[in-house]
Order: C-alpha cells, then structure tokens, then sequence
C-alpha cells in the first residue's frame, strides 16, 4: 500500500501548480472568463506542449501513457487555479468517451489531435426530463440507410458551444428510461441540423444546448456498440466523478488556506478572528473535511479500473456523496468566516465557493448518490 | 500509488487471522460480539496469549519486546483482532506507560516495569484527571511532596478507567506548587496495592462500573519511580498523548459493529418487509459505510506516510474526533434499530452464561445501555472540544 506519487507524477505536479502560481491570478482567470472563447488559446496550447491533455492516453494514441493518477493530479491543481480551459469536458469526459468506446480508427483520427489541442471534444448526456440518471434519454437515433438519424436535446453540455465534436447519447431501442437500447454517437458541431445555444455558467465556465434536428451521421460515428451505450456512458462518468473529486480537493485545499489566512489577519474586538473558539472549531471542522475528501477522491481514483465492480462503483459514489456534502459544508464555511468580504466577487473566496458548489451537481448530487450506494 | 496490500502484508494478514481464530478463547468472543460485560479475567486472558506469542506490544522497540512490524502490519492486526470479535487491548500499560517508560525512564525502570508489561503480569491505570481538573489538566492539585528518598502524595484522581484492577498507575502529581501551569508537574509510578490508596467505584448511567475515583492519603512514592526530570512530566504526557497512532480511530470495531447492526436491521420487522428494506434507514447506514471508508483510508494514509519517516500531522486529533463520532452514530443505529425493545433493561442478562429467555429480540439486551456508554467517547483522552483547541493552535496556527 502506498500513496505517494512517482517520480513523473511528482514532476507533472510541479509543473501543473507552477502554472498555476504564474498564469492563474484572479485578474487573469477573470479576463478569461470575459473572453469571447471563455478560455485562453495560449494557456490551451501550453497545456498541449506539456504534455498534459495526453497524459492520461496511451502513445499509441498521441499521450504519454498515464492513466487516473495523472488526471488526478492535473486536476487538483486546476481546482487550486479555478482554470477554466476546457481540459475535463474535452479530455477526461471526451477523451474517455473515445478511449474506452472507439474502433481503433476513431482513436487514431480523434485522439492525437485531441492531445494536441487542435480539436476539443464535449459530451451531452443530461437532458431536460433526465436530471441525473443517465439511462434517461429521449433523444432518437433513427436507423437511415448505413447510418442514422438524430433529433432530440442535449441540455447543459459542458464547454459544447466551443467543441468541435459532440459526444451523445441517443435511443435506438426501448422506451426512455430503459438501460438497453441507448447508443453513443460522435457529431460534428458544425453537422447539418446541429444548432447550440452557448452560454456561462455561474462558475464562470461555458456550456451549452445543443438541438439535434434530423442530423445524419455515418455508421463509424457509432462510439462502442448499437443499443449498448449505457456502459460506456457510466465508465465516464466514474472518471469523470473521480477527476471532480480531485478537482474539487484543490478548491477546498485553497479555500481552506484563504479562510485560515483570514482569520489570522482580520481584526475584530481588539484580537484577530482567529482567536475566537466558536471559528476555531469552524475551521477545524473545514480541515477534517478537506482530509476526508482527499482521501474519498483518492480511493476513487485508484479504484476506477478496480476488477470488482461493486467494489468500484462504492467507491466513485462514496466520493461522490464525501465531496458533495464537504463542498456544502466547507464552500458555506468559508463564506461565513470571510463575514461580508466573503459575498463579494472582489474576493477570490466566492469564487471558489461558486466552482466547488456546482461540482456537486455534476453527474448527481450527494443525496442522489447516498440514495443509490445501498444498492452498488 | 498502490491500493493493494503487499504480498507480504497479505501473508502477514493471513498468519494474524488464523492465530486469532485459533487462539481467542470462544467465551470472550461471544461477550465482544454479544455486547456483554467484559471483567479484567478477560482482558487478561488475551492479553497473556497475545504475550505469549510475543505480540502484544508489536509497536514497542525489539529490544524491549516490540515485533518489529510495519505501521500497516499493526494496523491489519488490530483490525483482525476487531474483526474476531477480541476484546480491545487496554491501552494504559501497552500504549501509554510503556511507552513513556522505554523512552524516558531510568535503566532501573525499564528493566523492572517493562517485561512486566510484555508479558501481561502487571494491569496499570492512568492518574490524570482530578475532581477539579478535566479538560483543564495542568491545573491538577494533587501534590507531591519529596521527603527524602520519597514523595509524599495527597489528593485525587478520578474517571480512572479499571482502577479496580490496577496493580499500578501512572500519575501527574504537582511537586512544585509555586510553577505555573504545566511546569511543576511530575510524572510517577504508583503502587496501586498500598495503604492510603483508596479506589471507590463510580457507577456510570449504562448501569456499568468501568470507572473509579482514586484517593491518596499520604501515598509514599519512593523517587526513583518518578519518570524522568522532576517538574518536566507534562512533557512525557503530551508525548504519551501524541505517541501512537495506528488504531485510534477503532476503525475495525466500527466496522464490526456496523456488520451487526445490518444483520439487526436485516431481522427487525417493519412495516410489511425489514427495517433494511426502509429507504431512510439504509441512507443511514450508507451514510455511516462512506464515512467509514473515508475513515480508514485517512488513517491508512497517515500510516503509510509515516513508515516513509514523514513527519506525523494533524491525523492522531482528526482520528480521535471523526473515529468516536462514528463509533457514537452506530451505536445511535443499533438502538434505534430496536424499537420499544431497545428499552427493556434486564443487567443479568448481559452477563455471560444468562440462560433465561431475553425480553424481545436476543441481541436487544445490551443496545441502549450501549448507546448511553458510548458518549463516554468524545469525552475521554481530551474532549473532542479539547482536540479542535489542539488542531486549532498546532496546525493550523491560531
């Protein structure tokens, strides 16, 4: 048993927070934020040269043969910088999608561009009705000739307006709420019958609706099996929960240090915060949360290939359910120590507050996931 | 990183699960299952066979009986012995005075106390807190007076956990009542079977009699039982409070406790089905899974961490909090999980050997004088309050 990270994964984690320390102020991120592109070319293009958008991908492919570790660790360090470049929506979420599913032709056409930066991926799996069961898809793909048919909705599509290539879910068979009969399709964005409607998010990323209006597309736009998506979409998913979670340690890391900072600065009653037991015990209670959490989003991590299925699906939602309840609690904290400097966007804090709190929604909340832990 | 337990782990595991299997006497094993009343014969009983076998100090330096183990070879024994349903080790001797002993004491002290531990000979108890003094300890007010080649000592110590049994105990006295606070304050060895030493029982509201208040009257220490320097005790305790790490958070009594608590709930009527088949109850019980699973891999994080010689952090107070809140959440379950039969209270009944019918289910019997016991837990080794004042100040600097 061990948890320390190799020598390359130590490296990459330098050079990731390094980053981070040089290019992600708030100033910067919050110029990023008002970019029409709502990221930065530049730091997209650094990320691709370092090697980063391939770490978790095999060199047969374009990466350099990482795996969960690596995205676990570029990941915490993109939570510490709130980054907003597409790297989770387009290369975990995407990536995985093409990885996992794909005919050794489509890894080979998507993924090393993939790493390169020139192409970014998306993946629609939510739709209005659906909330956070996956299996929940209304969207059709009708059989067409040697290809199919799509039309339906995409709702809340991470990064979608930007990408190049959507990755979707879409019914073949069965009615909506059946694990059968679901299929995952690539689509080019800019395919006939491909509308979007990009917009922020409050965190300050960028998503989309996507419709899908009778759009066509070829037989090899099929991603794994006809009608048996389902698997594939929940094999993201964990990946994408465990890079969340990691994700979501590098926020409250940081906000755990700001908050403490400030607690040691801010002068009230003639002594600063920080000797005020009733915050002192608040505080301490955010530093057992951080703990717990690293140790649920590390365990998720290092589970996702686990070979007992159970095993692993406990796992990703146990972090799930430890990250969402600490980012309640911790992200709620937090603002309350920071008094009324913590409500404003001058604060770096709120912005912390606002990312960790919408990471909880993704892929289903701590309730949905506590709901169906019994039963994994 | 590596998930797994090493080869060598797993073999080391397998060796500890079968001595434990073949080794725990039956009728201990059905009191720690059963929830029943446990007496210092059972305690002792394992503790001479894990002496035997030469483990029952596995953290101890090999030349003074330790094994040698790894902190995860330690962590997997406990967690077998947990998982067996053994009794708890008492920690005062193993975990606390020895420690302190091999460490700080003299030449003539570790040769005399020391193998009287190993070999589970001696039963020790823990002086420290006072009728005036308990989450307060530096202001403790037994004194210590030296008179000659020893101390006379008066005053009290109280909640002395096993103090009935105890042939020793190890105690914070005041031999310098002008210093302030914690200087002045020395670290001896008491012999528990000598006059002016009076033990009298408190009677906790579980009906059970764990704890005790210890009177010395003119209690004669010769001074080559003080441990160390004079007046520098409060230093061995903070050290003895700090030393060992692995097993604090009782994570595999938790879990051995939540495993009864679903097969309670997999066997108690509800409605038209079980009390596991009721959604809120099994969030409950997923809710405890997850925070214990979190639990453990804290724990076994800080343990790897410190077989790599990294410096211990925060982990021995985050332990201690979040390990009793669980263990104080299951045992909130398992009476709830009874219904009205959590309420019948028969004491006979939780003696081993009691062979009338139980009122109500049979594991129902010791449940809620559980409960009421396990508060105790956020309470004792420093309030759970008295540990964030720790973090608080230590790590995180306020």
């Amino acid at each position: 048993m061990d948890f320390s990270l190799n020598e390359e994964q130590q490296l990459l984690k330098d050079s990731v927070d390094r980053f981070v320390r040089e290019n992600y102020g708030l100033a910067d991120r919050r110029k990023l934020v008002a970019s029409p592109d709502g990221f930065g070319r530049d730091n997209w293009r650094i990320m691709a040269e370092l090697g980063w958008l391939g770490a978790a991908l095999p060199e047969a492919y374009g990466g350099t043969g990482g795996g969960p570790v690596e995205t676990m660790v570029i990941m915490e360090g993109f939570g510490r910088g709130l980054v907003v470049e597409p790297y989770f929506a387009s290369v975990v979420l995407g990536g995985s999608l093409i990885l996992q599913g794909g005919t050794d032709a489509a890894r080979r056409e998507i993924l090393p561009p993939l790493a390169e930066g020139r192409i970014q991926l998306a993946f629609g799996f939510a739709e209005r009705q659906s909330r956070y069961d996956l299996f929940d898809v209304d969207t059709k793909a009708a059989k067409s000739g040697s290809g199919f048919v799509l039309s339906g909705h995409k709702g809340v599509v991470l990064h979608g307006g930007g990408a190049d290539k959507i990755v979707v879910s879409a019914r073949t068979a069965g009615a909506r709420r059946e694990k059968a009969g679901i299929t995952l399709f690539v689509v080019d964005a800019d395919a006939a019958g491909v509308s979007r409607r990009a917009y922020q998010t409050i965190d300050g990323l960028r998503a989309a609706e996507v419709a899908l209006e009778n759009v066509e597309v070829p037989a090899d736009a099929v991603i794994g099996s006809v009608d048996g998506g389902m698997p594939l979409i929940e094999d993201a998913a964990r990946r994408g929960i465990a890079a969340l979670a990691a994700e979501a340690v590098g926020i409250m890391d940081t906000m755990q240090s700001l908050t403490n900072d400030y607690l040691k600065t801010r002068q009230q009653f003639g002594r600063p915060l920080g000797k005020f037991q009733a915050l002192q015990h608040r505080m301490v209670d955010i530093l057992i949360a951080c703990e717990e959490s690293r140790s649920a989003a590390l365990i998720a991590t290092l589970r996702l290939d686990d070979e007992d299925a159970s095993r692993r699906d406990k796992a990703v939602a146990a972090a799930k359910v430890k990250i969402g309840q600490s980012a309640r609690f911790i992200g709620q904290s937090a603002i309350q120590l920071h008094g009324g400097m913590g409500m404003t966007d001058e604060m770096q804090i709120s912005h912390y507050f606002k990312r960790l709190t919408m990471i909880d929604l993704m892929f289903g909340d701590h309730a949905y996931h506590l709901k169906r832990y019994p039963a994994l | 990183m590596d998930l797994r337990f090493s080869g060598e782990d797993q073999a080391f595991q397998e060796k500890a699960r079968t001595f434990i299997e073949r080794n725990l006497p039956a009728d201990i094993g059905e009191k720690v299952k059963g929830g029943l009343r446990l007496y210092k014969d059972d305690y002792v009983r394992w503790h001479k066979i894990l002496a035997k076998q030469g483990w029952l100090v596995p953290e101890w330096p090999e030349e003074h009986g330790g094994t040698n183990w790894t902190p995860v070879q330690r962590y997997i024994f406990l967690e077998e012995q947990a998982r067996a349903y053994a009794p708890r080790l008492v920690a005062f001797g193993i975990k606390m005075v020895g420690p302190v002993i091999y460490t700080f004491g003299s030449p003539r002290q570790k040769q005399h106390y020391l193998p009287r531990i190993v070999s589970a000979e001696d039963f020790w108890c823990q002086g420290y807190s006072e009728p005036g003094s308990g989450s307060d300890l530096a202001s403790l007010q037994t004194k210590a007076v030296r008179k000659g080649d020893h101390y006379i000592v008066n005053g009290s110590k109280t909640w002395t956990t096993m103090a009935q049994y105890a042939d020793h105990m190890f105690c914070l006295c005041r031999t310098d009542p002008n210093a302030k606070f914690q200087e002045g304050i020395s670290f001896l060895l008491i012999d528990m079977k000598q006059p002016g030493v009076e033990v009298k029982p408190i009677r906790t509201m579980d009906g059970s009699q764990e704890i005790n208040t210890v009177y010395l009257t003119d209690v004669k220490v010769p001074v080559e039982d003080r441990v160390g320097e004079e007046n520098k005790g409060w230093t061995y305790a903070k050290f003895l409070l700090s030393h060992e790490r692995s097993g604090i958070a009782r994570i595999g009594a938790s879990k051995a406790q939540l495993d009864k608590l679903r097969q309670i709930a997999a066997a108690e009527p509800c409605g038209d089905g079980y009390l596991i088949d009721d959604e809120d109850f099994r969030r409950e019980i997923a809710q405890i899974e997850i925070d214990l699973h979190t639990l453990e891999y804290t724990e076994l994080r800080a343990l790897t961490a410190s077989a790599k010689g990294e410096a211990p952090g925060p982990e021995a107070n985050v332990l201690k909090i979040r390990g009793t809140e669980l263990q104080q959440k299951i045992s909130e379950l398992l009476m709830q999980a009874m219904g009205y039969y959590a309420m019948p209270f028969v004491p006979e009944a939780l003696e081993h050997g009691y062979n009338e019918d139980p009122v109500g289910p049979q594991a129902a019997a010791p449940l809620a004088a559980q409960y009421f016991n396990m508060r105790k837990t956020s309470i004792y080794g420093g309030t759970n309050e008295i540990q964030r004042n720790i973090i608080a100040k230590m790590v995180l600097g306020l």
